[in-house]
């Protein structure tokens, strides 16, 4: 695995990027200048660094490993988490622009970042030791380490309660051994550090840090995806893995370890895919004003304004539903069944967004010149990672009738 | 190592202004005597952004302070903001609309009077009005040298090297401290502030200083957008009679 990544190694587009938000109901007054300013600062690294060449990483399937240091200086991992562990101390809010703004440019960077932030980071932050906490997260906040989150197994996805990876006692006091394996793990080829969740001898889930480099421990890399192929995504193989006690996270016992994880990277999720819609969404409007077909441009027909007002219209709601859910998150007061709503419906809307902006953007929305197809294949990750389409509905489902229609 | 010299340890002041985002729309209002604010989004001034980070760059090698100042109303703060973020030590705003470049200079120069800076730098020209004169008329204010559109400046000894492009080449000139430059495209990279910067922001001081006196000596009568580009016919390179054909029979200049 390469880690040694440049941006000179990468063919660079010199198309400028001309991304510009829709802020159709003036939502931007509902921002501090602080955020405001945040969001600027991603935007800004995106267009220097990332925009030029994520079209030529995306088609190459190669994982521009040198950003991970480039998001750690700018603070886009865990910057909820406090500053005394080197990270951001700031709020919900913040962490979901920096979110969107990374997904505006692909979701495969925002992948990355949702992982370290709130997959890896938040656990060892909520449920870690005090000298587990020390030890990773200011690593992790300035991306000298990558992480990856371990729950996901080839017979278990959507049910991850029947996992079978475990550990067992070693005997000598001091260590556990951890058997079994994981699939469809971001990140995972290159990463430092796995939050695995894996049951102890009691049959009880609880997650545990595994290093690079502990002996029977392999991270197989996942090839010939048509989706997030500027991210990493591999195998955990743990082959009577030795790791020490003081590994084991003491904070959190059963399925509720992951699932908190999970929904503080869904809510970043639901940010990420607004970003992808409105890129996708800009991109069309500037590409139908200027495609001139029978005499006019084709933001002239009716049937182009159709798709480009239905779309604004909603990505205007999903902003309003997001901001609402970032605001209820700093208060503490967002249930997970509201961010699965929130999930579901973003990610959706990205998806009918990106396959109604490319069909306006003709052939030229099949090429890698306009970011959209890219957009439409990363969504169909997002569609099922971190809760599918179908299991988001469930858990609405369940809270509004309170009957479990799961099993 | 050398002892610093009392001269490396810099105090600087770099002018930052607020203007348009490159991508605006420009409309103006009351019967085209102003520029409409509307849904624009304001940045700072992309040279006051380069001129910005040199003075960062120059203190954070010998050691040094960097102030950065900008004449504005409330609505300014953001970019003021942000050039902490970037890392000024602290900030000043003129609590003043800055009509025009004579009264932006002035302001600047009342204050900076009394500051003693080593250097003062501005961008060579703000991307709204594009008048390139601040940074004469503060050297003319203050009585010290000023040079503009400089590509490259190093500090040593109390004096400074510079370079700037001239037709054909580059010239290179030695000027001794305090001095007024302006900064050009090439000086260095802009430096993008991350969250530890905006969280130091937060606390970094921004003093909000009246405006000194002084009397308009402009008044804007009008603005008018330049006439819209017209379209571009292009032609293959196989068809070049095609070419001559519309070259003179249509647009008849040959
Ligand atoms: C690119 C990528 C990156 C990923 N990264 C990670 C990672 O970092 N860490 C990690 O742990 N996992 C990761 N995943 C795994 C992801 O979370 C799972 O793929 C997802 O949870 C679905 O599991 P599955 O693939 O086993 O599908 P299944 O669970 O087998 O689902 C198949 C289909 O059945 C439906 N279904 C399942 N149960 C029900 C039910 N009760 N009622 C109705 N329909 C049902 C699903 O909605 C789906 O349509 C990643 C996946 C991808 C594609």
């Amino acid at each position: 695995m390469s880690t040694s990544t440049s941006k000179e190694q990468f063919h660079q587009s010199n198309k400028p990027d001309q991304y510009n938000h829709p802020d159709y109901y003036l939502m931007d007054e509902l921002l501090t200048e602080e955020h405001k300013m945040i969001r600027s600062t991603v935007r800004d690294y995106v267009k220097k660094e990332l925009s030029p060449i994520i079209e030529d990483v995306a088609q190459k399937a190669v994982f521009p490993y040198h950003i991970v240091k480039q998001l750690g200086d700018l603070g886009c991992f865990g910057p909820q988490l406090p500053i005394e562990y080197g990270c951001g101390g700031m709020d919900y809010i913040t962490y979901g622009i920096m979110m969107m703004e990374l997904e505006r440019c692909d979701s495969g960077v925002r992948s990355t970042a949702s992982v370290q932030g709130s997959l890896v980071m938040y656990p060892i932050y909520k449920f870690g030791s005090e000298e587990q906490k020390k030890k990773y997260l200011p690593k992790l906040a300035k991306g000298e380490w990558l992480g990856c989150f371990g729950l996901t197994e080839p017979n278990h996805g959507s049910n991850p309660a029947g996992m079978t990876t475990n550990f067992r006692d070693a005997g000598d006091g001091k260590h556990v051994i951890l058997n079994g394996a994981k699939m469809w793990i971001s990140n995972s080829p290159f990463a430092d550090v796995a939050v695995v969740w894996a049951k102890n001898e009691q049959g009880i889930i609880k997650g545990i840090i595994v290093e690079r480099g502990m002996e029977g421990f392999t991270t197989p890399e996942t090839h010939n995806k048509w989706s997030l192929r500027a991210s990493a995504t591999g195998e955990l193989v743990f082959n009577d893995v030795k790791v020490p006690v003081e590994n084991i996270m003491p904070g959190v016992e059963g399925l509720k370890g992951p699932l908190t994880c999970l929904n503080s990277a869904r809510y970043g999720i639901s940010w990420g895919a607004l970003g992808s819609a409105m890129d996708c969404y800009d991109t069309a409007l500037r590409y139908s004003k200027e495609r001139v077909q029978f005499g006019k441009p084709i933001a002239g027909f009716q049937l182009q304004q159709k798709k480009l007002a239905e779309m604004l219209t909603e990505i205007t709601k999903a902003q309003l539903l997001t901001w609402r859910l970032g605001v209820l998150m700093n208060e503490g007061r967002a249930t997970p069944a509201q961010i699965s709503m929130a999930k579901r419906n973003n990610v959706d809307m990205a998806l009918n967004v990106a396959r109604n902006a490319r069909q306006m953007l003709g052939g030229m929305g099949i090429t890698g010149e306009y970011p959209i197809m890219r957009h439409m294949m990363n969504l169909e990750s997002v569609v099922t990672y971190e809760g599918t389409h179908d299991i988001h509905l469930l858990i609405t489902g369940m809270d509004i009738t309170g009957e479990n229609a799961f099993q | 190592m050398s002892p610093i010299q009392k001269r490396d340890f810099m105090k600087i002041l770099v002018c930052i202004s607020n203007v348009p985002d490159t991508t605006t729309k420009v409309t103006f209002t009351d019967n085209n005597t102003k520029f409409n604010t509307a849904g624009v989004q304001f940045i700072i001034n992309p040279y006051d952004e380069l001129a910005l980070t040199r003075a960062l760059e120059i203190t954070e090698k010998q050691g040094g302070s960097v102030t950065a100042i900008t004449v504005g109303l409330t609505d300014t703060e953001p970019s003021i903001r942000k050039a902490l973020a970037i890392g000024a030590q602290d900030a000043v705003r003129i609590n003043a609309e800055p009509t025009d470049a004579y009264f932006v200079a002035e302001q600047i120069a009342a204050y900076a009077k009394t500051e003693n800076y080593d250097l003062i730098l501005t961008g060579r020209e703000s991307i709204d009005h594009n008048g390139g004169l601040v940074c004469g008329l503060l050297g003319e204010m203050l009585g010290i040298p000023s040079v503009n559109v400089i590509t490259s400046i190093e500090v040593e000894n109390g004096s400074a090297t510079m370079e700037r492009d001239i037709d054909g080449g580059k010239e290179k000139l030695t000027c001794k401290l305090p001095l007024v430059a302006s900064a050009q495209k090439e000086l260095t990279e802009p430096r993008i502030p991350n969250m530890r910067g905006i969280m130091a922001a937060r606390t970094k001081p921004l003093k909000v200083v009246e405006p000194a006196a002084s009397s308009a000596t402009s008044a804007t009568v009008a603005f008018e957008l330049p006439a819209a580009k017209g379209g571009v016919k292009l032609i293959a390179a196989e068809q070049a009679e095609q070419l001559i054909e519309i070259l003179h029979n249509e647009i008849k200049v040959i």
